[in-house]
């Protein structure tokens, strides 16, 4: 049993937890910032899938996982233009263009992978910075303090992204564009504006999301790899109502729930991964039941913005 | 624009409206196959004959069957202004019935008595599924986009445990995870010498009578009443807890029967992570036809032609066949720009239409009374001409405008 739980098994679970959790973070707080803003993205599966197929792309060609990330952030961003367009400057249907993000990120993205690496699949070279110091210590340090850099200047980001949704104007704005526009637009504020640059921000972080699991978490790029991921950063958006904290605690307990796997087999437990897959959706529809509110979204999420319309 | 269209430009309004982008998709799709070094006429020319030719007509038509009886199913609860889209979930939830109980219940008892019941026992279990996120938008107001999906995740879930579990081929041969199969014989009847089963009619016969529902019984006006406004509905008595209830009730239990004929008629057996995903495919064309169940049926056809058509004919250009996606979801994009063209085509120069407007905002939150409109539009010009097959006065809202 002791030995079983030995220091490198724990590393390894707690680098599963650490990679499996950052790309729906990610996700999750970019589908924050646009649900907050009034933008309901039921896209991001797909632009997800877009970030990772870019950031992929790029990080193979360039070398660089760094430059990979920036390809995923701007694939990310890419994909979201149409919401952008169809949505927020022509105010038409989010779920219809979301979904139609979704299927076409899906399609398009299998399409170019099986034609562009389907024969001769590639790896991404890794990248790692070893702490002087901490990463001697025992368990964390071959996990936590061996990760890319990439992954604690996300994290830095996060920390920004917090403060500047819950601290600042442009926090308070982007979510006065979700609860109610027109004293957004009566304050002299641009709701069109606001909602633009939170979807821009919604697909630099989902993208980012996808790339994280392409070039960091796995190392490659297979069709439809994030598996429904984009919808359970839908969820977890629902359930941590705008704060970014929340995310990160409930995006772990999903990724310790995927990543507990491993250790469980060790031990001679083993459940279906099936059951971990639809933990997260339960414990939703349980919140959804007993904490039955319709406040779980901004009341303007969905509505495009007209000015001057009743 | 007080005046009333003539019909002829009606009807052409309308087509072109379902037509157009279509086309205007398959034109890009078109265009992303050159782009990839591929010749786009190879692929079409690849649709008609693995669609169309020899015997493929057939696999065409099999797999209208259960395509049609989704549609329907979406018809219902959209026209109702509620979105249901937990069908990947309660589609497979049909199926895993017909696939658990059959290979069972076929030896032991007669044939026609296990067809019964498991068609019963899928229209139950769909319909029970569905209740919940109606129940919570009935009660509470939760939103159903969030609670329709998440049930459905959770339905793939129960699924894939209940195929690699209890439900497993008992064959101990059989490592895969994966059903039993259920016997040719024991298999819906097939159209003779076809591989075309009784399902396809079935799903036209349930389109016709859906169409009949609608646009000839009080059922139908109620329908649409509380679809263009709950508030007005209950004002004249319809009360809208039941209907949001029964609406998704109905629209559950046809999709379960939808995955049920499938699986009875097609693919007799069910491996774990199976997902075809008919709904995401149909769901444009719903929106096309109007949410009408007669115009639904060409669209559908269409479709199934070049789903089935579209598989080998991607592979023969080098593509995956995962290249449908982006067919679907060009569509739905263009579906969305048509839209908006037409509306503003006709209201000049004014804001966007106010059904437009209401009709996604009355997704969330309070629903408004679709009488908000720009003042300066006059009502006809608002309400265009939606429906393919059109008999209905009442509606005062044109049901198409879900896609707006």
């Amino acid at each position: 049993m002791s030995e079983l739980l030995s220091a490198t098994v724990l590393a390894a679970f707690l680098t599963a937890i650490i990679v499996q959790t950052m790309p729906l973070i990610l996700a999750a707080v970019g589908e924050t910032i646009g649900e907050q803003s009034g933008v309901l993205n039921l896209g991001i599966e797909g632009v997800m899938l877009v970030g990772a197929y870019s950031g992929y792309v790029t990080a193979l060609v360039t070398g660089s996982p760094w430059l990979g990330m920036l390809g995923g952030i701007a694939g990310g961003v890419v994909a979201n233009l149409l919401m952008l367009v169809l949505n927020i400057w022509l105010g038409l249907n989010q779920i219809v263009i979301g979904l139609a993000i979704t299927l076409m990120g899906e399609g398009i993205t299998a399409v170019l992978y099986l034609q562009n690496y389907g024969k001769s699949p590639q790896s991404v070279p890794g990248d790692a910075w070893v702490i002087p110091g901490l990463s001697d210590l025992p368990v964390v340090g071959p996990s936590l303090f061996r990760q890319s850099g990439i992954f604690w200047v996300l994290l830095l980001t996060l920390v920004v992204v917090a403060f500047l949704l819950a601290r600042t104007n442009w926090g308070l704005s982007i979510r006065a564009a979700g609860q109610k526009p027109s004293s957004l637009d009566a304050a002299g504020g641009n709701v069109v504006r606001t909602r633009s640059s939170a979807v821009l921000l919604n697909g630099a972080f989902v993208g980012a999301g996808g790339a994280f699991l392409s070039v960091l978490t796995t190392g490659t790029f297979t069709p439809f790899m994030t598996g429904g991921l984009g919808f359970i950063a839908i969820v977890i958006t629902m359930l941590s109502r705008g704060r970014v904290a929340w995310i990160v605690v409930t995006s772990l307990l999903y990724g310790i729930a995927v990543a507990i796997k491993n250790p469980l087999q060790l031990i001679g437990v083993t459940v279906p991964a099936d059951v971990f897959q639809m933990l997260p959706f339960i414990v939703v529809m349980l919140t959804l039941i007993i904490f039955a509110r319709s406040s779980m979204v901004p009341p303007a999420l969905g509505a495009p913005y007209t000015r001057g319309a009743r | 624009m007080i005046e009333e269209l003539p019909r002829w430009r009606r009807i052409t309004d309308t087509v072109v409206r379902s037509v157009l982008p279509v086309v205007l998709a398959l034109v890009v799709a078109g265009l992303i196959i050159a782009a990839m070094g591929s010749n786009p006429l190879d692929f079409f020319a690849g649709v008609w004959k693995y669609g169309v030719t020899g015997n493929n007509w057939q696999d065409s038509l099999r797999l209208m069957a259960p395509l049609m009886i989704i549609a329907l199913g979406l018809i219902v609860a959209f026209r109702g202004q509620l979105w249901n889209l937990g069908y990947n979930g309660t589609f497979l939830l049909g199926s895993v019935v017909a696939a658990g109980a059959g290979p069972v219940l076929f030896p032991i008892l007669p044939g026609w008595l296990v067809t019964a019941v498991i068609i019963v026992g899928a229209l139950l279990i769909g319909a029970i599924w569905s209740i919940v996120p109606a129940v919570l938008k009935a009660r509470f107001g939760t939103n159903e986009i969030i609670t329709s999906l998440v049930m459905s995740f959770i339905a793939i879930g129960v699924v894939n445990l209940l195929i690699k579990g209890p439900l497993h081929d008992p064959n101990p041969r059989v490592t895969a995870p994966q059903t039993a199969t259920i016997d040719r014989a024991d298999l819906l009847p097939f159209f003779g010498g076809t591989r075309v089963h009784v399902g396809f009619l079935v799903a036209i016969a349930l389109a016709l009578v859906a169409q009949f529902v609608i646009s000839r019984t009080s059922f139908g006006v109620r329908l649409d009443v509380f679809g263009a406004s709950p508030k007005a509905a209950q004002h004249v008595g319809i009360s809208r807890s039941w209907m949001i209830v029964l609406l998704f009730s109905l629209s559950g239990a046809l999709i379960a029967l939808a995955g049920t004929i499938d699986v009875l008629g097609n693919v007799t057996y069910m491996r774990a992570n199976w997902n075809p995903g008919y709904g995401d495919a149909i769901l444009p064309f719903v929106f096309l036809a109007r949410l009408s169940p007669l115009g639904a049926i060409p669209l559908v056809a269409f479709y199934s032609v070049f789903a089935n058509g579209g598989i080998n004919a991607a592979r023969s250009v080098g593509l995956s066949s995962d290249f449908l996606l982006v067919v679907v979801g060009l569509i739905l994009v263009f579906m969305t720009i048509t839209e908006y063209v037409g509306d503003k085509r006709r209201l000049g120069q004014s804001y966007l239409p106010a059904g437009m407007k209401q009709s996604v905002m009355s997704l969330f939150g309070p629903r408004t009374t679709a009488t908000t409109r720009v003042p300066s539009s006059p009502e006809k010009a608002t309400t265009p001409p939606e429906k393919v097959s059109t008999t209905k006065t009442t509606a005062t809202r044109a049901p198409g405008k879900v896609t707006t």
